[in-house]
């Protein structure tokens, strides 16, 4: 209780409630206009947050985080256009049922169902708390490393059909990250003689780069679009009630995403998909999904909503992002000297508990203010594609230039936002650059760290942890070997379609 | 739903025109790299290989040359979709933003935040092709609101304009600590 009321002071200042509101209400308006997305605004902002207090800081980033997803199901359900990419699956059932003329409850059903998994996915993680901080001490250097590593090869291996380039990405990000001055020996790695590869390439700048000025890119060469979206008329509270009849389904697909966010590098999608398919196959009426089936619908929604909360997990005890939204928060923590890891649970529990407290109430904001908001969300939804990237572009300039007001700092970012251009609109992934960077730094201090213990190679997995991570590894390869297998005796023929759209993160 | 049965294909992707392209770029660009290891990296006596300076880069660029290599075959095995040379000029294209942007930077020291956000947001606006008066104003509204948000409200790092000196002494330190 002591600590409940010590996070509660914590978050008792207009600031904190300020960046509370501005967060939320901005990550819904953000999700809401396609082509825009969390990790654009994250990006954006992040720099700018680095002024702020720690707690400031990143209750505006989580608002962002856990509303844009509330946000991108209008435009996926009225327009049939994801607002963000984790929202492509609402659109198989939502969009149909808008052409049923039930706008109204698929609206009202993906709010409920989305605030349904962001809830229950909080309070898991309330509830693993103590387990957490009970076993957050067990990883050292060696134990971090390999969940790093563990990590890593699920971001590769979670690209089903692109796993060659993941893997070329995911190294590209671990070479960036190489790049500069190495810590031992002080030398210089591939920086050519030049000053400005002497100090490696930032993460902020990166990040900007291929998720902020690409997407500016990415809107201003293509043709321009204004969306147009039906109002909706009538309350939207009718779902909360009828959310009860599928409660099942909501439950179950927000366990899912609490499961996958827990676990670095897989994420939204296959939550989703193991969701959907879990749904599909206990429906009573399986021949309506894809065709306007409510249980659909919340399948895909309370799974993408339960994934921010449960990502927090990997990130807070351990220090390990999962996914790029989460990697880009890492530097907020950083940049305050707070280390997210085993140490933050011992240390600075009320500081956590304020975080879980935000994430709850930011669902209660959002819910609020979408259920009196939507029409005036469909509005902004019809901005013209072009000026969004006049803005997004405009943007950006504050994002990297407020970091060391370097000229250098922007032409590197313009040329990951070419870059980052070319991979969207090629359908290859960004984010595992971003993790490959992230990670990568990660496990060269760790393993760095762990070696000076580790006389054998069986030294490296004589802990407990480190031998269920290390089988965990063995087994995330071996599934994937056989999954490749089965599936290539079925000759299963594989439809085209545009579900993985990660890239758009 | 019959659109996907299997998590392979619901996480397939499409190829797009221009991948062989990419493809060839990426891999010519890792074995460049994997070229320069020896002369850009050191190998420190007396440490261990996981702590040689030379061992992440070599992962990185190893992992980059293999994967690279592979994604370069699947690329050239499959059939060849039409557009690829379109698709590069899109990918040009887009340089011409990178033109507009480092301008824009470019000029922020020299005549302000505030007055080079209003440039840069009217006149790319009309560049885009939006010659309506509706539009252009909200684009300087929306520039103005940028600089309100950032510059003066939150107090972002950002230089003041060389020619906010040419303003009289009081005005002068206004814009330098507001825009």
């Amino acid at each position: 209780m002591d600590l409940f009321l010590s996070s509660l002071d914590t978050l008792a200042r207009l600031d904190v409630l300020l960046a509370l509101l501005v967060g939320s209400i901005g990550g819904v308006i953000i999700g809401a206009i396609p082509g825009v997305g969390a990790a654009v605004a994250i990006a954006i902002l992040l720099p700018a947050t680095f002024s702020f207090d720690p707690i400031v800081g990143l209750t505006v980033l989580l608002g962002i985080y856990g509303s844009s997803m509330y946000g991108g199901a209008i435009p996926a359900i009225l327009i049939n256009t994801p607002g963000t990419a984790v929202n492509a699956l609402t659109t198989y059932d939502g969009y149909p049922m808008t052409q049923k003329g039930q706008a109204r409850r698929a609206l009202s059903l993906a709010y409920s169902a989305s605030f349904f998994g962001g809830i229950l996915s909080i309070l898991c993680l309330i509830l693993l708390s103590p387990v957490l901080a009970w076993i957050a001490p067990m990883f050292g250097s060696r134990e971090i490393f390999l969940a790093a590593l563990l990590g890593i090869i699920l971001v590769v291996l979670a690209h089903r059909g692109q796993v060659f380039a993941a893997g070329m990405l995911a190294s590209f990000g671990i070479f960036l990250n190489s790049v500069g001055l190495e810590p031992v020996r002080y030398s210089r790695r591939y920086a050519f003689d030049q000053s400005w590869l002497a100090s490696g390439f930032d993460l902020i700048v990166v990040v900007l780069g291929l998720f902020a000025i690409s997407q500016a890119f990415m809107l201003l060469v293509d043709k321009d679009d204004a969306p147009k979206a039906q109002r909706v008329e009538g309350s939207l509270f009718s779902g909360l009630k009828e959310l009860f009849r599928f409660k099942r389904v909501a439950t179950v697909s927000s366990g899912f995403g609490v499961l996958m966010g827990m676990i670095p590098g897989v994420g939204e999608f296959t939550a989703q998909f193991l969701s959907y398919t879990y749904a599909r196959r206990t429906s009573k009426t399986p021949e309506e999904f894809g065709k306007g089936s409510p249980e659909g619908l919340i399948a895909s929604e309370a799974a993408n909503n339960a994934v921010p909360g449960a990502a927090m997990i990997p990130l807070l005890a351990l220090g390990i992002p999962g996914e790029a939204l989460t990697a880009m928060m890492l530097s907020v923590f950083y940049v305050h000297n707070v280390v997210p890891g085993p140490g933050l649970f011992q240390n600075d529990m009320d500081f956590v508990v304020a975080l879980y407290i935000v994430m709850l109430l930011l669902n209660v904001i959002v819910l609020g203010f979408l259920m009196f908001s939507t029409n005036l969300l469909t509005k902004i939804i019809q901005v013209p594609t072009r000026f969004l990237g006049v803005v997004i572009l405009t943007l950006s300039f504050v994002g990297v230039y407020s970091l060391r007001n370097s000229f250098t700092d922007c032409a590197i970012a313009s040329a990951f936002g070419v870059l980052g251009l070319i991979l969207k609109r090629l359908n290859l992934p960004v984010v595992p650059i971003i993790l490959g960077m992230v990670l990568g730094g990660i496990m060269e201090v760790k393993l760095r760290s762990a070696m000076a213990r580790v006389r054998t190679p069986w030294d490296m997995i004589d802990r407990p942890i480190a031998f269920i991570l290390f089988c965990a590894i063995l087994l995330v390869i071996g599934l994937h070997v056989r999954t490749l297998v089965k599936e290539h005796r079925a000759r299963v023929e594989d439809p085209d379609h545009d579900i993985h759209d990660s890239q758009m993160r | 739903m019959g659109r996907f049965e299997t998590l392979q294909q619901m996480f397939r992707r499409y190829r797009r025109p221009g991948d062989l392209v990419f493809a060839t770029i990426f891999l010519l660009f890792a074995l460049w790299l994997a070229s320069q290891l020896q002369n850009q990296t050191i190998w420190a006596n007396g440490q261990q290989l996981f702590a040689q300076p030379r061992f992440w880069p070599a992962v990185g660029v190893f992992g980059m040359a293999g994967f690279g290599a592979l994604h370069f075959l699947s690329s050239v095995a499959s059939d060849r979709i039409p557009g690829r040379w379109p698709e590069v000029v899109t990918w040009i294209r887009s340089l011409e933003f990178v033109g507009w942007f480092l301008a824009y930077v470019w000029l922020v020291p020299w005549v302000g935040y505030l007055l080079a956000t209003l440039l840069f947001m009217g006149v790319l606006t009309i560049r885009m092709g939006y010659r309506e008066l509706r539009m252009i104003g909200a684009a300087m509204a929306t520039g103005l609101a940028i600089v309100l948000l950032f510059r003066t409200f939150l107090q972002v790092r950002l230089p003041g304009g060389q020619l906010y000196h040419l303003l009289p002494d009081g005005l002068s330190t206004f814009m330098l600590t507001y825009f």
